[in-house]
C-alpha cells in the first residue's frame, strides 16, 4: 500500500519523511522538493509522473542514494541512508538498488555477459558463481542467447532488455527506472513494460518509476504527481489518459 | 584480477590512440636509454680506471716527456708493485677519420699493471718475439676486419715522418663490456730503434700498481718529491682522478644532456597525461553508471591508474627494448668518436621505474577526477 | 569551397588543453633541434673565426696539426723573402709559433684542464689583426710575459691583469688580455715563442707552425705554388682558414651526429603526440564534421580544414620553441677540443637560417601529425556521424 501523507506506520520497505531538496540554478535558488513524504510496500509498482522539471528524477536520485537531500530522512529496508557516509551510501547502493536508465548506459566495449556482470564485481562470489547469475538473469530478459554481443550489435530493446538484466542480476532490494521506455519505439517499449511487470508479478520486485508516458505509467499499480514539490495521489490510469493530464 | 577484463577493454577502445600513446612512452624510454648510454659513455674513463693504478706525468705539460731512467727509482718506492711506461704513437691508418689509439708499451709489465685487458700466453708469447709484433684490441680489429698475421702500416707525424710496419700476433679483450677494447700495441724497443736520437729514452707517461689502493696517496706524494726540482719534474695522481679531471674537460655536456632529459620527460608527461584525461573525458557517463551500480570512487580511481600504468609498462618496455637493439648500430654509426655504447641492466631498471612514475603521475590527475565525478552530475539525461 | 577558417581557430580554442599539450610538444622538439645544431654551429664557427682569409698556414709536410709540426729557423728564413708576403715597417708578416698544452685549474670546478699556450712572435698582431688587446699591453719580447685570451681570463683561475702564475717551471706575469673575435684564440694564452720553447725543452731554433699574412687573399695561390716547389724546405701551405675547418671537424661531427639522433627521436615523439591531439580532435567533433559535409562541404575542405589546425598548432609550437631557445644565442660553454686536446670556450651560435630549419620542422611535424586523422575524418560516412551521440 502506497500512502503520501506521512502516516504510514507499517512495515514500509521504503519510507520518506519530510524530504526538502533545493539547489542553486545560477543565481536562483531552487526549492524543488518541499517537504515530501512516501511509504513503498515490498512488490508495490509505482510510478511517478509531473511536468518536466518537477523534480521526479532529483526524487529517484535521492531514493537510490546518488544525491543527499537538503532535509528530512530516507529509511529503504529499515537503513536510514541520509545519514550514512560516501562510501558507505555506495556500498549500500551496491546492495539494495538496480539503476535503470532512459540511456542504457551500457559500457560499449564489453560484452552483453560482461555487462550485466559488472554489479557482481562488487561482491565475492567465485567467477563461477558469477557466471550463474548473469545467465539466470539474461535468460529472465529474453537475452541468453545475445550473451557475448557487444551493445553496438543490439537493437534499443535488447540494449535496455541487458540493462535490466544488469538491475536485477545482484538481487536488489528495489529497482529504480527513470524513463526506462524514453528511448524506445512503442512496440519496443510495450515489451520492456511487460518485462517489468513479470518482475513485478512473477518475481515479487519494487520497482519505482518515472515517466511521462501516461501508456507506461498506467502498467504501474500506483500512479503519484509531483506537484509543488510534493507527491500526490493520482487518479487511476484510466481517467488521466482521458483527462489528457499528466505528460 | 576480476576486473581486468573491464581494465583491457577500456585500453583497447581506441587502438590507434593506444598505439600513439604507447609508442609515447617507447620514444620517450628509448631517448631515456640513449642519453643515459652516451653520458656513461663520457664519463668511461672515469668509471674503469683502477683505484690502485696512479698515472705520473711531466707536470710542466701532459705532452712533454719523462725520462726512461725514472722507471727504477719508481719501482724502489714502498708500495709499488709494478710499473710500467708509454708513449703515445698517434700514427694514421690509412686516413685520419680512421683514428684509434695506439700505444707504445712496456711488455713485460704491461699485462700485470693492466690484468683487465686480456691476451691469450700463446698469442701473447708470439708477439715478445716479434720485434715489428702489434697487439689489437678486438673492437678495432672488427672495426676494420684486422686478423692475426695481418701486416698493417701506420703513418706518424709525431716521431719522425714515416711509415711503419706491424704484424698482428694477437687480439686482447677486455673482461668488462666497458674496458676500451680499441688500443693497439706494440714493442718499446723497435719503437726506440726508430725514433730520432733526441727522442730516445723518454717516455709519455708512467702507471704505476700499488700493492694496496691504501698506498695511492703517499706513494704519489713520494714520486712527485722524488722528481721535484729536476729538469723533468712529475705530477702523480690515481687513474681515475685523471681520467675524472679530463672528463670534466668536456664540461657542459653532461648538463646539456640532463636538460634535454627533462626537456623530454616533461613533454612526455604532458603528452600521456592529456591523453589519459581525454579518454577519461570521453567516458565521464560510463564512469557514472559503475558509481550508480555501487564502484566506489576509490574503485574508479584504481581503474584509471591501472590502465595507465599498464600503458607505461608495455610502452616503456618496448622502448627499452628497442633501445637494447639498436644502441650497438648506433655506437658503431659515432665508432671512434665515443666509447663504446654499452647498455647495462642498471639502466633498464631505471628506465622501467620512471617509466611506471610518469605512468602513475599522468593518470593520477584524471583519476582523482574521475574519484570526485559526482553521479548526479554525470548520468546524462536528454 | 573551403571550411571558415574561423571554425579552426574556435575548435582550437575550445580545446585549448590538447591544443596546449601539442603545441609544447611540437615547441620542445624544435627547441632541442636548434639548441643541439646551434651548438655544433657555435663550435665550428669558433675555430673557423681564427683564420683569417689572408693568412697562409705553413706546417711540416705531412703534419696533420700544429702540435706535430717542425718548422726550422732557416725555413722561417726562406720564407721571409717569398713572393706574396705582406709586409710592413717591422719587417715581413710572418709569425713562427709553437704550441703546448698546460694545465690550470678551470674556474668552474676546481680541477685542470688543458690550456693551449701559443708562443708567437712579437709582431703576430699585425698578422691577426682582428686580435685587440683589452686591456695592459703586449707582453716584451724575452720576457716571461702572458696575454690572455678574454675567454681564458674567464675560465681558468688566476689569470686577471697584473698576476703572476707559475707553469712550466718559471713565473709568468700577466700583462694584458686580448679580444680575438669570438675565435679559438680567446682560449688562448700567448707569450713569446722563444721562451716557450725553453720551457718545453725543445731545441731553440725549431718552431711547429708559421703563419703567414699575404699581401691579398689571391695571392695564396702564386705564394703556394713558390713554397712548395721551393726544394730548400718541405712544408705544406694552407689558408688559415682552411685550416681551422679542418680543426673541429671531429667534435662538430660528434654534436651533430648526437643531436641529430636526439631531435630525430624527440620529433617522432612529438608527431605521436600530435596524432593523439589531433586524433581525438576529430572523434569529438565526428558530429560536427558529418554536418558540415551534410550541408555540403567537400571531402577535401574537410581535410583541408584540419590540415590547417595541425598546421596552427604546429607553427606556434614551432615560434615557441624558437622563442624559448633564443636566450642560449651567445652563451658560452667550453669543452675539449679532441684533436687538439685543450679546453675551448665557445658560444651557441643561432643563426636566421637555423631558426627556419626549426619553423619548417615544426610544419613538417605538424602535417605528419594532421594528415592521418584529417583523411580518417573525411572518409567518416555521414550519417552514421550524424546519429552519433
Amino acid at each position: 500500500m502506497v500512502r503520501v501523507d506521512g502516516r504510514g506506520e507499517g512495515a514500509s520497505l521504503v519510507r520518506v519523511r519530510g524530504l526538502d531538496k533545493k539547489y542553486q540554478r545560477g543565481s536562483e535558488e531552487i526549492h524543488v522538493l518541499q517537504g515530501l513524504n512516501l511509504d513503498v510496500e515490498a512488490g508495490d509498482f509505482v510510478a511517478f509522473m509531473g511536468p518536466s522539471g518537477s523534480g521526479k528524477t532529483t526524487l529517484l536520485n535521492l531514493l537510490g542514494g546518488i544525491d543527499l537531500p537538503t532535509a528530512g530522512t530516507i529509511t529503504v529496508a529499515g537503513d536510514e541512508i541520509t545519514h550514512l557516509s560516501g562510501s558507505k551510501l555506495t556500498a549500500w547502493r551496491a546492495r539494495h538498488v538496480g539503476f535503470i536508465f532512459q540511456m542504457y548506459n551500457l559500457i560499449p566495449v564489453l560484452t552483453a555477459f560482461q555487462n550485466v556482470e559488472l554489479p557482481l564485481l562488487l561482491t565475492r562470489l567465485s567467477k563461477a558463481e558469477r557466471r550463474r547469475h548473469v545467465e539466470i538473469a539474461l535468460s529472465v530478459v529474453g537475452l541468453a542467447d545475445r550473451m557475448h554481443h557487444y551493445p553496438r550489435q543490439l537493437s534499443g530493446g535488447q540494449e535496455q532488455r541487458v540493462s535490466i538484466a544488469r538491475a536485477i542480476v545482484a538481487d536488489p532490494t528495489f529497482l529504480l527506472c527513470d524513463e526506462p521506455t524514453g528511448d524506445l519505439d512503442r512496440k519496443s517499449a510495450d515489451e520492456i513494460m511487460a518485462l517489468v511487470e513479470e518482475l513485478v508479478n512473477q518475481y515479487g520486485k519494487t520497482v519505482l518509476m518515472v515517466t511521462h508516458d501516461p501508456l507506461v505509467a498506467a502498467r504501474a499499480h500506483t500512479i503519484l504527481h509531483l506537484d509543488k514539490g510534493v507527491l500526490v495521489e493520482g487518479v487511476r490510469a484510466g481517467q488521466d489518459v482521458l483527462a489528457g493530464g499528466g505528460a | 584480477m576480476k576486473f581486468l577484463p573491464l581494465i583491457f577493454a577500456n585500453l583497447f577502445r581506441k587502438k590507434i590512440r593506444l598505439t600513439l600513446t604507447l609508442n609515447s612512452f617507447a620514444v620517450a624510454l628509448f631517448l631515456f636509454a640513449f642519453l643515459a648510454v652516451v653520458k656513461d659513455a663520457f664519463n668511461r674513463g672515469s668509471d674503469v680506471a683502477g683505484a690502485d693504478r696512479l698515472v705520473v706525468i711531466n707536470r710542466v705539460s701532459i705532452i712533454n716527456t719523462i725520462p726512461l731512467k725514472y722507471a727504477a727509482q719508481i719501482q724502489r718506492i714502498p708500495g709499488v708493485k709494478f710499473v710500467t711506461h708509454n708513449n703515445w704513437f698517434g700514427g694514421i691508418y690509412q686516413e685520419e677519420k680512421n683514428f684509434f689509439p695506439q700505444f707504445v708499451i712496456d711488455p713485460e709489465n704491461q699485462r700485470q699493471v693492466f690484468p683487465e685487458l686480456v691476451v691469450s700466453d700463446g698469442q701473447w708469447n708470439k708477439f715478445l718475439k716479434n720485434r715489428q709484433g702489434a697487439i689489437v684490441g678486438a673492437r678495432t680489429a672488427q672495426r676494420f676486419g684486422l686478423k692475426i698475421g695481418d701486416r698493417i702500416p701506420l703513418k706518424t707525424a709525431i716521431w719522425g715522418a714515416g711509415s711503419w710496419e706491424f704484424n698482428i700476433d694477437g687480439i686482447y679483450h677486455g673482461k668488462r663490456a666497458e674496458d676500451d677494447e680499441t688500443q693497439l700495441w706494440f714493442q718499446w724497443d723497435y719503437f726506440e730503434e726508430r725514433v730520432p736520437e733526441r727522442m730516445k729514452g723518454q717516455v709519455g707517461w708512467y702507471v704505476v700498481k700499488l700493492d694496496s689502493p691504501d698506498y695511492a696517496v703517499n706513494v704519489a706524494k713520494t714520486i712527485d718529491e722524488t722528481f721535484a726540482n729536476s729538469p723533468y719534474e712529475t705530477k702523480t695522481e690515481t687513474e681515475s682522478a685523471f681520467a675524472a679531471s679530463w672528463v670534466k674537460q668536456f664540461g657542459n655536456i653532461q648538463f646539456l644532456i640532463l636538460t634535454i632529459g627533462s626537456v623530454v620527460f616533461f613533454t612526455l608527461l604532458l603528452v600521456t597525461g592529456n591523453t589519459m584525461a581525454i579518454s577519461v573525458r570521453e567516458r565521464t557517463s560510463e564512469l557514472a553508471v559503475l558509481k550508480a551500480i555501487g564502484f566506489s570512487d576509490l574503485t574508479v580511481l584504481f581503474f584509471v591508474l591501472a590502465e595507465s600504468l599498464f600503458i607505461a609498462l608495455i610502452g616503456g618496455l618496448w622502448g627499452l627494448a628497442l633501445a637494447y637493439g639498436l644502441i650497438p648500430f648506433m655506437g658503431a654509426a659515432l665508432n671512434g668518436l665515443l666509447p663504446n655504447l654499452v647498455l647495462p641492466p642498471s639502466i633498464l631498471g631505471l628506465g622501467l621505474g620512471v617509466a611506471l612514475l610518469i605512468g602513475a603521475a599522468s593518470g593520477l590527475l584524471p583519476g582523482l577526477g574521475a574519484m570526485r565525478l559526482r553521479v548526479v552530475n554525470a548520468l546524462r539525461r536528454v | 569551397m573551403a571550411i571558415p577558417v574561423i571554425y579552426n581557430l574556435r575548435s582550437i580554442k575550445a580545446r585549448w588543453t590538447s591544443a596546449i599539450v601539442a603545441v609544447v610538444g611540437i615547441a620542445g622538439t624544435v627547441g632541442v633541434f636548434i639548441a643541439m645544431l646551434s651548438l655544433a654551429r657555435g663550435f665550428r664557427a669558433t675555430l673557423i673565426a681564427s683564420g683569417s682569409p689572408g693568412n697562409a698556414l705553413i706546417l711540416r709536410a705531412g703534419a696533420p696539426s700544429e702540435m706535430m709540426g717542425g718548422v726550422t729557423l732557416d725555413t722561417v728564413k726562406v720564407i721571409q723573402d717569398e713572393p706574396g708576403i705582406a709586409r710592413d715597417d717591422s719587417g715581413p708578416l710572418v709569425t713562427q709559433e709553437v704550441v703546448g698544452i698546460m694545465p690550470f685549474p678551470l674556474i668552474s670546478t676546481g680541477t685542470d684542464a688543458n690550456v693551449q699556450v701559443r708562443g708567437v712572435s712579437p709582431n703576430v698582431l699585425r698578422i691577426r689583426r682582428f686580435v685587440k688587446i683589452v686591456q695592459g699591453q703586449m707582453f716584451e719580447p724575452g720576457l716571461a710575459q702572458l696575454v690572455v685570451g678574454k675567454n681564458a681570463s674567464t675560465t681558468y683561475s688566476g689569470l686577471t691583469l697584473g698576476n703572476t702564475v707559475t707553469f712550466g717551471g718559471g713565473r709568468w706575469q700577466v700583462v694584458g688580455i686580448f679580444d680575438a673575435g669570438g675565435s679559438a684564440f680567446d682560449s688562448e694564452i700567448w707569450c713569446d715563442a722563444r721562451i716557450l720553447n725553453q720551457v718545453l725543452k725543445r731545441p731553440d731554433n725549431i718552431f711547429q707552425s708559421l703563419t703567414v699574412h699575404l699581401t691579398s687573399p689571391e695571392a695564396f695561390q702564386q705564394f703556394k705554388d713558390a713554397v712548395v716547389t721551393d726544394p730548400r724546405m718541405n712544408v705544406d701551405v694552407t689558408r688559415e682558414v682552411d685550416y681551422y675547418a679542418k680543426q673541429s671537424t671531429t667534435l662538430t661531427k660528434l654534436i651533430t651526429i648526437l643531436g641529430g639522433i636526439v631531435a630525430a627521436i624527440m620529433a617522432i615523439g612529438a608527431v605521436f603526440g600530435a596524432l593523439n591531439t589531433m586524433y581525438s580532435a576529430v572523434a569529438e567533433r565526428s558530429r560536427e564534421i558529418a554536418t558540415m559535409r551534410a550541408l555540403g562541404f567537400s571531402i577535401g575542405s574537410v581535410v583541408l580544414s584540419f590540415v590547417f589546425e595541425a598546421l596552427c598548432i604546429a607553427f606556434i609550437g614551432g615560434a615557441l620553441g624558437c622563442v624559448a631557445v633564443l636566450p642560449l644565442n651567445g652563451l658560452t660553454t667550453g669543452t675539449m677540443n679532441w684533436q687538439t686536446f685543450s679546453h675551448l670556450a665557445f658560444a651557441f651560435r643561432i643563426t636566421p637560417g637555423l631558426l627556419v630549419a626549426g619553423m619548417i620542422f615544426a610544419l613538417v611535424m605538424g602535417v605528419a601529425g594532421g594528415v592521418p586523422p584529417a583523411l580518417r575524418a573525411a572518409r567518416a560516412k555521414i550519417s552514421v556521424a550524424l546519429r552519433e551521440l
